[in-house]
């Protein structure tokens, strides 16, 4: 299968501080990979670096087979921010269509990819709507919506689940199952347990390192407990007990 | 395409808020229709004097329209009788001395009073020499017919004495009629602020408006959101330089229009002029807008940055002529972008300037703007690197 995100040994930072190191992470095509990890673990940053928006400190990544920072790149990910950035004055199809015209989607298309990605999330009722109007979880789905509507190889969630009922998440899941089985690639980061065990491919990140790597089924047999949650909890404990010694 | 769907974006949230909009359009023509008013009635002033033991031939010689009057007759000192009456100022005659006292609160009423002291003493002086010229030809009269009787007498015929002449000498009156180069016998300090204000009220607006907009879009986090597609960073600040420049030029127009039609100002030079001037310092103030909308936190921090950015250029935009500054003031006068564009404005509105005349300003006024652009797409690069 084709790899669709290669890291190799990136390290990540500003001036002296160090955001994140030794990342190594490979996604091939048409699979789910789950960033884990606590709020300012470095989930964010590693995702700005992959789509390119920061350049690597050291190490490289590669995305679609084109060394990052890329401009044009940027066509081909659709990319969900970790808060809602939408124009609030704006209806939700006037920031659907805006952000299609960004992206380099063609006019003629915009109308029909539009409807699909609004029909995902259940948006399609509500798009002459102002954004302003739009409750926490309707502002959600818009933003994965403008993800989705470029109908690019890569997809990148941030927090794609937050403040999004149980009923909507299962159906956006199963939505990302079926994009994945059509051979997209999928990059999530969550610091919701749920959301790790529908990954096909699982990153733990903690204090800027990569604590644990692998599909859940592997991570559960290798930690010997029952769920993914302890999993991250006895890596970290292993982590703490490592930077002890050091 | 990308700058196309900038522009509209821009645009279309400009249109859906109302309230901006009136503070536009309407905000500029309300303050123009208060100062036009304000400098209307400053042609009126009257200063009211007292006088005390006064000569009435001094006293025919003051009044003026401007000046009013009052005799006093009270042994008060004047600076309680000014301020007992709220008079302008007091003016006392002791023998041959006369001692002023201005309140000088209004230094308008101040000036009146002493222009019209000295209006008087030269009316005075020259009525004095009037009449010491008329008593002179009357005796040069005398003695001629003296001097006539004389030379009959003797049998010599006479020159005659040229009389009339000093006489008309004394009584000469000069009319004055004034031409003006520019504008009329009505033109008032608005004709002047009018340019100036053109010029300012479009850079306010327009470093505000976007400044705040460029700011809201880093605050909600739309610009890193729009900076992770592939759009260039010129993309964006050229959509927003259309986008805003064209509201830019409505606001011009609506103020071109409103002057010309509900104060009857002509403007001499050319409307097209007008347009590219405001448009280049519609530019200029966008490009400062969203450079200094990187240092703010907030809308609130933005609006603490006009009296350090705006407030400045108004002293140094023509209100106060620039050529009387010392040295040092007119120095910083030639770094302040409005001194370019509201100079280049007055040029065009009140001297009907051409575009030979004026095009050095425009072109600094362009550099200016060139250098604000590329700091904005270097401050860009803090959000995506490439």
């Amino acid at each position: 299968m084709a790899t669709t995100i290669q890291v190799t040994d990136l390290n990540q930072g500003y001036g002296k501080t160090t955001v994140l190191s030794d990342i190594n992470l490979t996604v091939t095509a048409g699979e789910i990979l789950a960033l884990i990890g606590p709020s300012g673990a470095g989930k964010t940053t590693l995702v700005s670096t992959i789509m390119g928006m920061l350049r690597p400190k050291s190490g490289t990544v590669r995305v679609l087979d084109t060394a990052v920072p890329n401009r044009a790149l940027l066509a081909k990910i659709g990319y969900m921010a970790q808060t809602d950035a939408l124009y609030t004055t704006l209806t939700a199809r006037e920031n659907l269509h805006f952000f299609g015209t960004m992206m380099g989607v063609p006019r003629a298309q915009q109308d029909q990819q539009m409807a699909h990605a609004a029909a995902v999330v259940n948006l399609d009722h509500d798009l002459d709507k102002a954004v302003a109007d739009y409750s926490g979880g309707m502002k959600r789905r818009l933003s994965l919506a403008i993800a989705l509507l470029a109908d690019p190889p890569l997809l990148i969630l941030d927090e794609p689940t937050v403040g999004i009922d149980p009923e909507l998440r299962q159906q956006i899941w199963q939505e990302l199952h079926r994009l994945a089985d059509a051979g997209k690639t999928i990059l999530l980061t969550t610091h919701v347990m749920e959301d790790a065990e529908e990954a096909d491919e699982l990153m733990m990140i903690r204090g800027g390192v990569a604590i644990a790597q692998g599909t859940p089924a592997k991570l559960l047999a290798e930690y010997q407990v029952p769920t993914i949650e302890d999993v991250f909890l006895k890596a970290g404990r292993v982590q703490d007990a490592h930077t002890r010694n050091d | 395409m990308r700058t196309r769907g900038m522009i509209k974006r821009v645009m279309t949230e400009m249109l859906r808020d109302k309230r901006t909009l009136a503070l536009m359009f309407v905000a500029p023509l309300l303050i123009l229709t208060l100062i036009y008013f304000l400098f209307q009635s400053s042609g009126s002033t009257t200063a009211t004097l007292a006088v005390k033991n006064v000569d009435s031939t001094l006293q025919t010689a003051l009044k003026n329209d401007n000046l009013k009057l009052k005799a006093t007759t009270s042994d008060d000192s004047a600076k309680r009788i000014i301020r007992q009456h709220d008079y302008a100022g007091m003016l006392v005659q002791k023998g041959d001395k006369l001692t002023l006292t201005l309140a000088n609160d209004d230094q308008t009423k101040a000036t009146i009073i002493k222009s019209s002291l000295q209006a008087a003493q030269i009316k005075l002086k020259t009525k004095a020499a009037g009449a010491a010229l008329q008593a002179q030809a009357k005796a040069i009269k005398q003695l001629s017919t003296a001097l006539a009787a004389a030379t009959k007498a003797a049998g010599i015929t006479p020159a005659t004495p040229q009389a009339g002449t000093a006489q008309a000498a004394g009584s000469t009156t000069y009319q004055t009629k004034t031409h003006y180069l520019y504008g009329d016998k009505d033109s008032t300090f608005f004709d002047t602020l009018l340019p100036i204000l053109m010029s300012f009220i479009v850079f306010f607006f327009v470093f505000l408006i976007s400044g705040i907009a460029l700011l809201r879009e880093r605050t909600t986090g739309t610009l890193y959101r729009l900076l992770a597609t592939p759009v260039r960073r010129g993309e964006i600040i050229t959509g927003y330089l259309t986008g805003y420049g064209l509201f830019a030029v409505i606001q011009t127009l609506l103020i071109v229009v409103f002057t010309m039609y509900a104060f009857k100002i002509q403007i001499l030079g050319s409307i097209w002029l007008v347009i590219l001037i405001n448009l280049l310092l519609a530019m200029l103030a966008l490009t400062m807008g969203l450079f200094i909308s990187t240092f703010a936190g907030s809308e609130f921090q933005m609006v603490q940055f006009i009296p350090v950015v705006v407030i400045p250029q108004i002293f140094f935009s023509g209100i106060i002529p620039v050529v009387t500054m010392p040295g040092w003031l007119q120095a910083i006068a030639h770094i302040m972008p409005l001194y370019y564009g509201a100079g280049a404005m007055s040029q065009v509105v009140e001297k009907g300037a051409g575009l030979s005349a004026i095009w050095p300003d425009l072109l600094v006024m362009l550099a200016f703007a060139a250098v604000f652009l590329l700091l904005n797409v270097q401050t860009m690069k803090k959000y995506r690197q490439v």
